[in-house]
């Protein structure tokens, strides 16, 4: 049984075969429709969230399976104090496969050790978010046509910024890839990632502060949201919500085929006015969120090449 | 000068560094072995000035040596049998720290999960950087080199 922690829990080979099926999927919807009939996707989520559980819910739903679960920690039985183990544990009796995220980081792992299902993890804490890793490899792929031979930048909260470490991991994996970690001082990405991951791997990279410095030789940028819930301090949040915004001033800097990522949701990083240019493709990152998943579900209950 | 009696069978912790000792003895559950154990702090040391000596009369078997690769992989171990050293056991860096130091990021699902093994992976062995197998935060042995 397979579960999904760490985007780097499939291989380059399967990631692609995953993809390759996330595609096939936006293009012929209707042969999956009923791939999933009679399956249950358990939907565990400790910690606020719209879209990731909506287009998981979604997916399943396209998937002609269904769906059970609980939307906040104060919902479960968690604020009776049962441990994630003894959840997961019950939760394995009721459903196929498990989404969980949760603001603490390796609950999902601990899930998983203790699951009978496949666990996937759909965010914990500030560590890993790998679907949303799934939806930007096969948004990139996608769009630009190849995972690798670029220059991504990635902006805004680097220290908790889960998305940016789980993308990270994943891109270092492909050829010519190289980084622009644009970050306040105190937002930078965490040493496990620069030295680990990136120095390790002996990847390009650099970081720097000002994005307005980082915009002309991207191909893609990446823009992150300061996340109010990750700080301790409200002082701290406040001094950094506003530190990047994305205008037409600014973007004005950047190439004509930049592509601008955002896991969404987005608050002010990026402005409105930015929504219709033909660079911003953080809507379509959303419906691709939903093909990735798709694959995904079908991938780890055994049943993607059930599909005729 | 202090003499300690000869072990007949047993463990020599020799060249542990000086105040060390009683960090061992902890994570060693020395505390909880029925046998005899010396703890010898300052003795004298041509080689580190000062150091600690721990004698345990007990079979090798019965101590985790992993623990002490993990504390100090300079320590000398010497195996005592009939009165005399007839080993010395090289220590180094385990890959797995099970329940032996637990993580310090209150982010961490180990902050508030109940009965959970903590366990630490060895993520980089030049710098003897460990890091928690759930949250990925760093600990870095005693002996770290940055």
């Amino acid at each position: 049984m397979r579960h999904l922690m760490n985007p780097l829990d499939f291989s380059v080979e399967e990631l692609d075969r995953l993809l390759d099926l996330a595609n096939d999927i936006e293009k012929n919807p209707e042969k999956y429709a009923h791939s999933c009939s009679g399956k249950k996707l358990a939907t565990l989520f400790y910690e606020p969230s719209t879209r990731t559980r909506l287009s998981f819910e979604a997916a399943m739903l396209n998937l002609g399976g269904s769906v059970l679960g609980f939307s906040s920690a104060d919902s479960s039985s968690a604020a009776k104090g049962e441990s994630v183990a003894d959840t997961i544990r019950v939760i394995s009796c009721y459903a196929d496969i498990c989404a969980m995220r949760h603001p603490k980081e390796g609950a999902p792992l601990i899930a998983s050790m203790k699951s009978r299902i496949p666990v996937i993890n759909a965010g914990d804490g500030g560590h890993q978010h790998p679907t949303q890793t799934l939806t930007d490899l096969l948004t990139i792929r996608s769009l630009k046509g190849r995972l690798g031979n670029f220059t991504i930048g990635l902006c805004g909260d680097l220290k908790f910024g889960r998305t940016v470490h789980s993308l990270i991991q994943a891109l270092i994996r492909y050829p010519n890839v190289s980084f622009v970690l644009i970050s306040p001082e105190e937002l930078r990405i965490p040493d496990n990632i620069r030295d680990d991951v990136l120095r390790r791997n002996h990847q390009q990279f650099k970081e720097v502060v000002r994005l307005e410095d980082a915009l002309p030789e991207l191909d893609l940028l990446y823009m992150t949201r300061v996340q109010r819930e990750r700080f301790f301090n409200e002082e701290d949040y406040v001094r950094m919500k506003d530190f990047y915004i994305l205008d037409k001033e600014k973007l004005k800097l950047a190439g004509p085929d930049m592509m601008i990522l955002h896991p969404l949701p987005r608050v002010n990083e990026i402005s409105v006015e930015v929504d219709d240019d033909p660079r911003a493709a953080y809507f379509k990152q959303a419906q691709y969120g939903v093909y990735v998943r798709m694959a995904l579900i079908l991938t780890l209950l055994g049943l993607e090449g059930n599909i005729c | 000068m202090l003499n300690v009696g000869k072990l007949n069978e047993g463990v020599v912790l020799d060249h542990i560094v000086a105040g060390k000792s009683m960090e061992l003895y902890k994570y060693l559950k020395l505390d909880k072995m029925d046998c005899c154990v010396a703890i010898i702090k300052n003795a004298h040391s041509n080689k580190m000035g000062k150091k600690d000596i721990i004698k345990v009369e007990c079979p090798i078997d019965q101590l985790d040596l992993n623990v002490l690769g993990f504390i100090d992989h300079n320590i000398t171990v010497n195996i005592i049998k009939d009165g005399e050293i007839v080993s010395k056991k090289e220590l180094s860096l385990p890959k797995k720290l099970v329940n032996i130091i637990h993580c310090k990021n209150p982010r961490c699902i180990t902050s508030i999960e109940q009965g959970i093994d903590h366990i630490f992976f060895l993520a980089d062995e030049e710098k003897e950087i460990y890091r928690c197998q759930y949250c990925e935060e760093k600990y870095r042995s005693s002996g770290s080199k940055s």
